[in-house]
């Protein structure tokens, strides 16, 4: 057996003079980090378990701990870094793909930190929103292009089905699996509340949350985990998932031991198998064949609910969005290579896909070129951090915008990317019931209210400031954007000016 | 009247209500002087290991231990049982009597003990304000 060293990623700090041997950090660490040494009667840690989910570090009562990444690491080089060397070692000991979680952590360019937002100034004044109007709310679907009549040269008022969000914003998709029932739970009832729609990924529908159904989109992936009539019509709208953002051209495994009773049931699998969405759908190798599932699903939904279809942004998006804008779906659902999963492999997570922001403006751009963006509304996501990225997003063509790290992040989440591991400590990303138990949707659905609620605050501020008073205004409206340090090439595919043009 | 109550399926077992009441009670202002400086801090809530239910006084529409009390040092004071320590003897009558086990013996071994609600310590329970899952809730529920 060769020796293996790995450093350990993380040093626990532990102030001795504060610690009270209280061994709540013991009791709260699904990783076993934490100890108490009876004899010696003090805490001890097992720093190399740790995964810097900050939960000790939280719940401790008198602030006696602190995590911090370890010092004592192999000898510095710019290209061959401590993760990749670890990785190799580990690789050469299991045989593997390596799996991550969450979006990548690598420092890629984040455009939406090289664009500034534009505000009146005296001739078009800004508008104070807790004094005008703002509208925020947002139709999701296909937009009439032309009056129609009907015999008696009525006008035909009729539309297209579509979603109505009280703000641009909706919890993407996180299937019942790859996190908590009590997740789940909080994202329901805080759609609900906020009048917007959350997404049920891939595993299906709880039975418990049918009752949350005006709020809810159900999503049809490749695996068609628990897919039936009624799963379909409990929704208010029908995601059919051909990509996500942080694994394009990869499917999905939830491991046989997140595979409980409830989960089994909901996905129609039984209780501790794999649950293995294929990388592609099985009956989708075109456009057609795309065309015919869309149409499948409305005609199991009577075409009363909008049908959305969620790609990841790759080289050729635009291409593809416009196959999609003309097979018949009502909206795009546009996921960025920083978005994030519950679990990934990392080669995949870290290096394939484009930037939303660039995905984002080929796509409005072309449906436009080609006349036919009126078809389809585009929810752009993967990584949407904060409410001006979601303004950036609106103004690059995006009618809304899917969330769910930062829904996550409202919830406890303290992203240390380890969901793969099943043993999430903030009981969101595990199927462990005293682990999920800590998640209190009482508590994290009302936060999740908040954190929504204090976007549109902002959006509505930021809105005002440019002198808008409609979201629908916004949309698209390049002109309010500028780019600050991009190359030419970049402002010409964001299409948008530099700052002082 | 308001008393408080906990949600078993939230409560986790952290136990950290308890060290949180013992310091309320300690009458410190720092929580690691409560239990570094070898006082013994006690709790008057306590988590039982694995039905994860704290239990503190219920604070009783006629409460035995105030009936047995030889001294007359237990008395109701707007619904919350409370124990005069000048008054008490130290004879624990109270702590054999009561049902629930919620009244022990303070650490000096002279005087009985109890959850009296923090109202000697601001007024709102330290176990409901620092319970991490909002399982300890201080409400009013209908009881008398």
């Amino acid at each position: 057996m060769p020796v293996n060293y790995f450093p350990a990623e993380f040093e626990v700090l532990r102030n001795y003079d504060k610690c009270i041997q209280c061994r709540a950090c013991e009791r709260q660490c699904a990783n076993e980090v934490h100890w108490y040494d009876a004899d010696f009667g003090k805490m001890l840690s097992h720093d190399e378990k740790c995964v810097d989910c900050q939960r000790c570090v939280s719940i401790c009562p008198t602030s006696a701990l602190k995590i911090r990444p370890n010092e004592n690491a192999f000898r510095k080089s710019a290209n061959y870094t401590q993760p990749l060397m670890t990785e190799a070692y580990r690789q050469a000991g299991t045989g593997s793909v390596l799996l991550s979680s969450m979006g990548t952590p690598k420092d890629y360019p984040v455009y939406w930190d090289k664009i500034l937002l534009n505000a009146s100034q005296v001739t078009n004044p800004p508008i104070d929103p807790l004094r005008e109007p703002m509208e925020t709310r947002v139709f999701l679907g296909k937009k009439p292009t032309k009056m129609k009549f009907d015999k008696n040269g009525e006008l035909d008022l009729s539309l297209e089905p579509s979603l109505t969000l009280n703000v641009p914003i909706m919890f993407s998709a996180m299937s019942y699996g790859s996190i908590s029932k009590n997740a789940h739970e909080s994202l329901a009832r805080a759609a609900e509340e906020l009048g917007t729609y959350y997404n049920t990924g891939e595993g299906g529908l709880h039975k418990d949350f049918y009752k949350f159904g005006a709020n809810t989109i159900v999503q049809v992936a490749s695996g068609r985990f628990g897919v039936h009539k009624d799963y379909l019509n409990a929704g208010a709208a029908i995601e059919i998932k051909m990509g996500q953002g942080a694994k394009p051209g990869i499917g999905g495994h939830l491991p046989g031991e997140k595979i409980k009773e409830d989960v089994a049931h909901t996905r129609m699998i039984p209780r501790g198998t794999d649950a293995i969405s294929p990388a592609p759908h099985h009956d989708i190798y075109s456009i057609e064949d795309l065309r015919q599932l869309i149409f499948s699903v409305k005609e199991a939904t009577e075409y009363k609910k909008p049908v959305i279809v969620k790609i990841a942004a790759v080289h050729n998006v635009a291409a593809i969005a416009s196959g999609v804008a003309r097979s018949g779906a009502d909206i795009i659902a546009i996921d960025g290579f920083r978005g994030g999963t519950g679990a990934a492999p990392t080669r995949i997570r870290d290096n394939v896909g484009i930037p939303i922001e660039l995905a984002l403006a080929a796509v409005d751009g072309r449906l436009r070129h080609e006349g036919i963006r009126n078809e389809v509304s585009i929810v752009a996501a993967g990584s949407i951090r904060c409410s001006s990225d979601a303004v950036k997003a609106i103004a690059l063509g995006a009618d809304a915008v899917y969330i769910a790290t930062p829904a996550l992040l409202a919830m406890g989440c303290h992203l240390c990317r380890s969901c793969h591991t099943g043993k999430c400590n903030w009981g969101i990303a595990t199927q462990n019931p005293e682990l999920v138990k800590r998640l209190n949707p009482d508590i994290a659905y009302h936060r999740l209210v908040n954190l929504v609620t204090a976007w549109n605050h902002e959006i509505q501020e930021i809105m005002g400031g440019m002198g808008i008073n409609s979201i629908e205004a916004l949309r698209g409206n390049r002109l309010m954007l500028r780019g600050i340090g991009l190359t030419e090439k970049e402002l010409q595919i964001l299409g948008i000016l530099h700052a002082g043009e | 009247m308001k008393k408080v109550y906990v949600n078993e399926e939230r409560c986790l077992g952290c136990h950290l209500c308890e060290f949180y009441c013992a310091f309320a009670n300690s009458g410190e202002t720092e929580m690691f002087r409560a239990f570094r400086l070898g006082r013994d801090a006690k709790p008057k809530i306590r988590v039982e290991d694995k039905i994860n239910f704290a239990v503190q006084c219920r604070h009783c529409d006629d409460p035995l231990c105030m009936k047995n009390c030889i001294a007359g040092a237990i008395s109701k004071v707007d619904g919350v049982v409370k124990i005069d320590r000048e008054k008490c003897v130290g004879c624990f009558t109270c702590v054999l009597s009561c049902p629930y086990g919620c009244i022990a013996p303070d650490k000096d071994g002279h005087s009985a003990t109890k959850c009296e609600l923090c109202t000697q310590n601001g007024g709102s329970p330290a176990c409901v304000q620092n319970c991490i899952n909002g399982a300890i809730v201080y409400e009013e529920r209908g009881e008398a």
